[in-house]
């Protein structure tokens, strides 16, 4: 039996609360997202804070498009996904780059660490250079405690730059989605 | 059905939808309707899309939110808005008061060599609207039509989608300024004031 492969606990962790602290810092308001297992606490958080629009997507492209929106009536904003859905939004993402106005992605990623599931490998394991190629900047975060120091420096550089920035979370402490009793 | 003979001119509606703009922000699909919006006259108040297909209406989203007290027009093709159909769900799930889609259908894709489009083949957009909880949908093919959408622009309650079908021409480029950048600023400076481009 294989072991130590953490599992997505991020119900109980502290984190999501701090990430909405950070959000409300810099002055966020229009907050998007896919459904995603790392994120449903951060997500649940922000669909009950009066302060924050949060806007459930079909898909990740459209909160590209929702957040140059924003900026253009003066709201900031953040992206929710997962790694499956940096395939999605290649192209919108280069809307940073013609019109220059800050995007800041938090991306739980799949397909990297402890995956039961494999069709999450391909897209999870390009993640990266997709990113890269697309222009967008990457912080890496593999454990919790680099979290909010990650998240706050790339707001800033988001914001103060007006720049296309992805915070990736591991799965090295995210842990991996629970297939149940079948993932051992 | 065939466009060929709708009493519908795109150039004509644009304009005259944008005559009774009053402080309304416009954003535009890219290809032809960037091209009406802009031949009825280039304005700071218009964020012209050349790229980013399928993104229009989640730009006119953004923007609703940010600015409820305005009203937001998004005028975009049928092609783009058959590329992102799936944010008229996210729509019609947000519902945002003062935000109009109105998607000028000539039922083919004009900047590419005219190839037909699902409108032209049964997809009816206003429909789709419709069942994802737009209050109003409507497919608009006529002068009297129209202007009832036109006289109504600032009163009832959106989100609103109007898919305006018009004959199926190929008109002169009107070309807006292309600097993405630039257009962003314009537009947050008209906007929001100086301040929010330094």
């Amino acid at each position: 039996m294989k072991k130590n492969i953490k599992i997505i606990t991020s119900s109980q962790a502290d984190w999501p609360d701090e990430i909405l602290s950070t959000f409300k810092e810099f002055n966020l308001k229009q907050i998007c997202h896919v459904p995603d297992a790392g994120h449903a606490k951060l997500i649940n958080l922000c669909q009950s804070d009066p302060k924050i629009i949060c806007t459930t997507l079909t898909s990740e492209e459209e909160g590209v498009a929702m957040l140059l929106g924003a900026w253009l009536g003066g709201d900031r904003g953040a992206l929710l996904m997962q790694s499956s859905g940096v395939g999605n939004v290649v192209n919108m993402l280069g809307l940073s780059k013609t019109c220059r106005f800050p995007i800041l992605m938090l991306i739980t990623m799949r397909g990297e660490w402890g995956e039961f599931n494999p069709w999450q490998n391909p897209m999870g394991q390009a993640c990266r250079t997709v990113l890269d190629a697309i222009g967008v900047r990457v912080f890496e975060v593999n454990s919790a405690s680099e979290i909010i120091d990650t998240v706050t420096a790339a707001s800033a550089f988001a914001f103060n730059s007006q720049q296309a920035v992805a915070v990736i979370l591991s799965q090295k402490f995210l842990g991996a989605k629970s297939f149940g009793e079948s993932q051992k | 059905m065939t466009q060929k003979n709708s009493e519908l001119n795109r150039r004509d509606v644009v304009k005259n939808i944008l005559k009774n703009r009053e402080k309304a922000l416009v954003v535009t699909g890219l290809g032809g309707t960037c091209w009406d919006v802009t031949a009825a006259g280039d304005s700071p108040h218009n964020f012209p899309m050349w790229g980013g297909m399928g993104g229009a209406p989640m730009v006119g989203l953004g923007l609703s939110l940010a600015q409820p007290k305005r009203t937001i027009l998004v005028i975009t093709g049928d092609g783009e808005m058959l590329m992102g159909l799936g944010s008229l769900a996210t729509i019609g799930a947000k519902r945002p008061k003062n935000l109009s889609l109105i998607v000028i259908d000539n039922e083919h894709y004009g900047e590419t060599g005219m190839q037909k489009t699902h409108t032209g083949m049964g997809t009816n957009i206003s429909m789709v609207g419709k069942a994802a909880g737009f209050p109003f949908a409507e497919t608009i093919s006529n002068v009297k039509k129209l202007n009832e959408f036109i006289d109504s622009l600032h009163l009832s309650e959106g989100p609103k989608l109007a898919v305006i079908k018009v004959s199926n021409t190929q008109d002169p480029l009107v070309l807006p300024p292309r600097d993405g950048s630039y257009l962003k600023d314009r537009f947050r400076s008209a906007l929001l004031g100086e301040e929010a481009i330094k």
